[in-house]
Formats: structure tokens, sequence, C-alpha cells
């Protein structure tokens, strides 16, 4: 069930939720007074990993008619779609590096390989999803305007079709966050300004284009006769990069555990108890190095949402503390191996497409408030750690 | 100046175009920067190829730029330097006293170290030749026409005399020096940037009087001395770079004479005019953070306060690294009193005050 207010779920007494923000605002102080050029050495040989990755991936696919070549090849470029797109991209529009100072790094102008414009993203998912993490009717996140991920969302006929509609998601994931930030809901009810959607649209348009001219025209058609071989490949390495940023995603706030909000609980919420509802709406999984630099760090997905415009590197040292405040807390911090996490995940996905009734875990419904969409203007102010997004007049 | 090589070649901008559509969303320029570092315009670079110590505390760096670069700016111009301390940019500006044009591939500037100044301390003393720093392209109208005029007084404090030898070298080079007297004041003979060049090229060259003053021993030059030092400078183009109390007395001087259009100044400090702005309340990116602002912050310093991390360069309005559209209401420009209300028209954050509430697109 949804909570209308993050003490609901918890035992804690006010003064215990501004105590744990205290302690949260100190950890970011901490962080952002040291950073430094260990930072800054860790994202430049991130990226000079991922583009000499890119770089050789593309060479060795001029082989891509001999089988070891394409694998190669492919498994190089899917890797380093994956690694711009979620350690560093993802990241660095987060602003996680703009206190280098360097434009070339810098979220105000980082456009990432895939089919979304970077515009867009900062504004869906920097402020839409981090500011109403998991609060229903607001984080379009929730389920992407797609799946049912919540007993709390309306079942209809159509959610029975959702293992499939789930697949579709994820091999085409790269699709669904190009058209994320249109607010497909807002489509529906009429609401969308038409003139704003005509300008998504044709910002979509064009990076779509240039992306698909690069991967199924141009390189294709510089390795001649293997056209179709380097095709099926540079396919094959998009489609490998949507499957796993879509898992690692869907990771982040589907795990049992990971609690959503109702709208009520933005209502005078406190810079204290939204770290509260960051904590107890997001989930993270547990894994080697390696895993965490390929998932952007995002198996921290819970110390990324307190503070996601810290870098990305120190994530790690954070989740220490992160856990030490939620054990003397006796907060919960929903963590797993990544199998279960996606497994949990995938469990929901299938039992939501049943109605409430058919499922068990049915809790007590709560009562349906008189319930709308606030205006802009009566939403809190977005957190200022949120790096840069653009609105409406994007 | 003239556009960088890729514009000018049509070849050269197809093949980057083609090159484009490969590398998209990135540029070719990524890329071939893993190889060489220098190979990259999409921020201008350079090379710090030799330091040469000209004084104790100051030091001429020798800098090979990169793509993109144009080696023609006018001498007295000065350029951006941008240097990495401890994973951050911090940028400056300095005048060139390269010739334009002559030098090889390189350019070059001289730092002083200030006592309190850091980055100019690291500039002198940490920076190791092979370093790669960031460049922003020669700028400022403290130049000299060509033909120069006939008669010309220099007044210089310290290291103003950067954009002045500049100047001199290149008219000595183009054979062009014409009578200039140049008064050059600085603390002591060790201090004293260019001593043995000055000297030498007064020897050389008869149109040039240098009239050398060490403020230890003779205090600091003032108007009043002024009809001493160059008996004829009502006659004379004036060209004045040094220390802002200095600058602020030789303007006071010229204005009250009259001579004010014949006197030339480069500052290195943001002069700040009174502000009449009202400033107000102004919006980091549209339904971002907001701030209440005097009319005497910078757009630049409140976005800070606020907590946004807003790009930044000189924090002078000189490299426009700061620049961002304006979503709507209205800034004024600190230095000019200019105001700036056109939707979408950039405008620099570091010299900008609100004139009224107004919301910046981040």
């Amino acid at each position: 069930m949804a909570f209308s207010d993050v003490r609901e779920y918890t035992h804690l007494t006010d003064d215990e939720v501004e105590a744990i923000g205290r302690e949260l605002d100190e950890i970011r102080a901490e962080i952002e007074a040291d950073r430094g050029q260990a930072d800054r050495d860790y994202v430049t040989r991130i990226i000079t990993l991922q583009r000499r990755l890119a770089a050789a991936g593309r060479i060795t696919l001029f082989a891509s008619f001999f089988p070891p070549a394409w694998l190669l090849g492919t498994v190089m470029l899917g890797s380093a779609k994956i690694l711009e797109n979620m350690e560093i991209g993802h990241n660095t529009m987060h602003g996680q590096w703009d206190w280098m100072n360097d434009p070339e790094i810098h979220s105000s102008n980082w456009e990432w390989d895939t089919t979304q414009p970077a515009e867009q993203w900062k504004h869906s998912h920097n402020y839409i999803h981090h500011q109403f993490t998991n609060v229903l009717g607001h984080d379009n996140d929730i389920g992407y305007g797609i799946l049912r991920m919540s007993r709390d969302q309306k079942w209809t006929p159509y959610n029975l079709g959702q293992p499939v509609y789930n697949f579709l998601l994820a091999a085409f994931f790269e699709y669904g966050v190009a058209l994320h930030d249109l607010d497909i809901e807002a489509i529906r009810k009429g609401k969308k300004d038409p003139k704003l959607l005509k300008k998504q649209l044709k910002q979509i348009g064009d990076k779509v284009g240039k992306q698909a001219f690069k991967d199924y025209l141009m390189y294709p058609a510089l390795t001649g006769p293997f056209f179709l071989h380097t095709l099926s490949a540079n396919f094959t390495a998009n489609i490998m990069r949507n499957f796993w940023s879509y898992m690692i995603i869907f990771c982040g706030h589907f795990p049992d555990g990971a609690v959503h909000f109702t709208e009520e609980e933005l209502e005078d919420e406190t810079r204290a108890e939204w770290y509260l509802r960051q904590m107890l709406g997001s989930a993270n999984f547990e894994g080697s190095k390696f895993l965490h630099v390929m998932s952007g760090q995002l198996g921290y997905q819970i110390e990324h949402h307190l503070f996601p415009d810290l870098p990305s590197n120190r994530y790690a040292a954070i989740s220490v503390k992160v856990r030490d405040i939620c054990k003397r807390y006796d907060i919960p911090y929903t963590t797993g191996p990544l199998y279960k996490q996606y497994g949990q995940t995938l469990r929901t996905i299938m039992k939501l497409s049943l109605p409430n009734r058919r499922t068990e875990d049915n809790p007590a419904p709560i009562s349906p408030r008189e319930s709308r969409r606030l205006r802009d203007d009566e939403r809190p102010l977005r957190r200022s750690e949120l790096g840069k997004w653009s609105g409406a007049s994007a | 100046m003239t556009d960088p090589l890729v514009d000018r070649s049509t070849a050269l901008s197809r093949l980057r175009k083609l090159g484009t559509a490969l590398t998209t969303p990135l540029s070719p320029d990524d890329y071939l920067a893993l190889i060489n570092p220098l190979w990259s315009q999409r921020e201008l670079r350079g090379r710090v190829e030799k330091v040469v110590p000209e004084t104790e505390n100051a030091a001429t760096l020798v800098i090979r730029p990169g793509w993109g670069w144009s080696f023609d700016h006018a001498p007295g111009q000065y350029i951006g330097i941008g240097v990495e301390i401890d994973g951050r940019f911090h940028w400056r500006s300095y005048s060139l006293s390269s010739v334009p044009l002559v030098e090889g591939n390189t350019v070059s500037i001289t730092v002083k170290a200030m006592p309190e100044g850091f980055l100019s301390d690291h500039l002198v003393n940490g920076l190791e030749p092979g370093t790669i720093v960031r460049l922003a392209t020669p700028q400022g109208d403290f130049v000299v026409p060509d033909p120069p005029p006939e008669k010309m007084l220099m007044l210089v404090g310290g290291s103003g005399i950067t954009p002045i030898m500049s100047i001199l070298r290149t008219l000595d080079r183009r054979g062009s020096l014409p009578d200039v007297v140049l008064a050059y004041s600085a603390r002591n003979r060790d201090d004293m940037m260019f001593l043995d060049e000055l000297s030498e090229l007064a020897d050389r060259a008869d149109q040039l009087t240098f009239i050398p003053r060490f403020t230890d021993d003779e205090g600091m030059m003032t108007v009043e001395q002024l009809d001493d030092v160059c008996h004829d400078w009502m006659a004379r183009e004036t060209w004045a770079c040094g220390p802002a109390p200095m600058l602020d007395a030789f303007s006071d001087h010229y204005r009250r004479l009259g001579r004010e259009d014949h006197l030339h100044v480069e500052r290195f400090t943001l002069a700040v005019a009174d502000s009449e702005a009202g400033g107000g309340t102004v919006t980091f990116g549209v339904g971002g953070p907001t701030a209440e602002v005097d009319g005497a912050t910078t757009l630049l310093e409140a976005g800070e306060k606020a907590g946004v991390n807003m790009l930044f360069g000189c924090r002078m309005g000189i490299c426009h690294t700061c620049d961002v559209p304006l979503a709507s209401g209205r800034v004024r420009d600190l230095r000019s009193g200019a105001e700036h209300g056109e939707p979408g028209e950039y405008i620099q954050t570091c010299i900008s005050v609100a004139a009224g509430d107004c919301t910046l697109s981040l």
C-alpha cells in the first residue's frame, strides 16, 4: 500500500526525523568539501576508457563477417554504451561533476548516447522523478506509464498484457525513455500544450534520427559488403544496453521493501522528510565493484536518491554511513543481490497484471481521498541539488 | 580575427561534419583528444612548453595552442587561461606578451605571482612544462591602430607592462615604432619585468624614450609629475595599464583637461559602477530555486549562494564561460549599466545583476 506520510511507516518522532536530516546534511557537506583531484581522475579515467572501448568496438566490427569479431565488437560497443549511459551520462546530467567547472563534463551541455534528448531527461528524471520519487500520480517512473507497479494503481484489462509490455519496454527501453518526458497521461487527458508537444517531438525526432543514422546506416555502410553484419551488431549492442539499463533502473524502486507514497506526503514535507522518503522508496543491490561501475553506481540507489549530485564514485563510502543511520534509527534499508532484486520486481509486474482481488497481499484499501494533481505553483520547490533541468519553456 | 582553419576550408568542414555523424552525440575531437590532447577545439586548449622566469616572482609561460586557435591577435589583447587545480578549473586573464604570428606556433603570457593570488602563484611556481591548460580567445580593445599614431605615451605600473610589451615588440618588429615615451614603474630593479629587453630596445631605437621608475625609492608617479616626465604629453595618444588607483588618477586628470578621448586604459579588475538596478527575485531555471537579490549581487554569486552549480570563468565579464540564456525579465550589465531583456538572450551572469524579477534558463 501507499503511504501518505513517511512517518506512518516508521516509528520516528519529529525530532528523530530532523536529526536524521542533519546527519545526512553533514555527510553531504563532508563530501562536498572533500571533492578534488581523485574524483576528477576517476571520471576522466572512466570517460577515456569508455571512448576507447567504443572506438575499439567500431573498429572490430569492420570484420563483422567473422563471427568471433562480430561478438567481440558487439560486446565492446554495447558495454561502451552502457558505461556512457549509466556511469557517465546519467551522473553527469545530475550535475555530479559540475563542481569541476569543466564545460566538457557538465550537466548544462552533456548529451548522451541514447535517443532521449538530454534536456528532456533532465526534466523528467532529475526533476520529476527525483523530486517526487515514488509519489503516485506524480512520479512517472512508477511503471513508466505503461506498467502497473503498485496495488494502489487502478487495474484495467489492459494490464493483463503486462508481461508482454514489460518485455517490449525492456528491449526498446531507450525509446520508452525517449518518450518519457512527453507525459503520455497528460496527452491522453488533452492537457498537454500542443506547442510544447510539437517542440519535444521534433527534439526527439532529431535525436533518434542522428542515433539511427550513425548506428544503422553510417557504420554499416563504412564496412561495405558486411553492411548487414555490422547493422545487426549495432542493433544488438543497443538492445543489450536497453535490457541492462531497464533492469538496473527497475531494481531501483520496485523490489519488495521500497514503498510508494500518496500525494498527501508532499504537503508540508520538510527536507528531512524528503530524505526519509528517498530512503524508504529506493532499493539497492549488492555486487562487485565492476557491477557497480557498469550500473552507474545505481546499486547505491538509496545513496543516489539522497545525494543525486554528489560524485558517483563516493556512493560506496556514503552507503556505509547511511546503513549505520538506518541501523541506529531502525529504518529499513532495502538491499540484496541483483538477481533477487530483479526477481522480486518481475514478480510484482506479473502479479499486478491481475486485479488486486485475484492476488494475495491485499491490504485494506486506503480511503480514496479527493485527489487531484497539484498545480505547479502548489508543488514544493525542487531541491537545488537535483541539477539543472528545463521547464515548460524548454 | 580570422576563423580557424576548419571553418575556412570547405573540405575540412565537410570532413568534420561526416566525423560528427559518426561520433554523435560527441564530436570527433572528443576521440582525437585521446591521441593528442591538443587535437580538440571543443574547448580551446594549449600545452605549456616553457616557463621562463622574468623576475623573482614573475614568469613568462610559453604555450602551444591546440586546434582552433588563431594566432593573429592584436597586440595588447589578453587571453583567458584555465588551469586545473585539485580537480577544478580556475580561470584568469592575462595579456599576451608575444608578437602575433611570429613566435612559431606558440603564444606567451607573463604572469606575476600576487601575494594572495593562489592561481597566479600556481602559474608562476607550480606549472610544469607539458601541462595542458584551457584557453579563451584573445579579446580586448586595448590595442594600437595600424599604422600607429605618430606620438605615443605609455604609462605603465607593475605587471601592466605585459600588453605594452606585446605592442612594443610588434611595432618594433614591423619597423613602425613611432615616437614613444614609456614611463614604467615597478617597486625596484629586481621587480621590474623586461627591464633588460626594454633598455636594449631603447638603446637601439631612438624613437623610444624609456623612463623606468623604482617606487621603493622614488614613490609612485603622480599626475602632477606628468609634465616633468613627458612635457608634450598633451600632444600624445596615451596607453595606460597598471594598478586601479593609478588608472583612476590619470583618468580623472585626462578628463579634467578634456583629453579623455586620447587615453586608452586597460583594467584587470571589474570596476563596478554604482548600480541603479533594483534587484529582485531571480529564478534559476524555470521552476527552479529562487533567490531575492539586491542590485549589487551578481547573478552568478546569487546562484552559487542558492546552491546552483553555475559555470564560471573569469568572473569579470570577459570569458563568457558563465553565459546563460535569459528566460524572462531584465538584467543590467554592471560595467556599462546597459539593460538586457530579450528572452533567449545570452547574458553574462558574472557581471549582470537583476533589474527586477528575472528567470535564467539553466
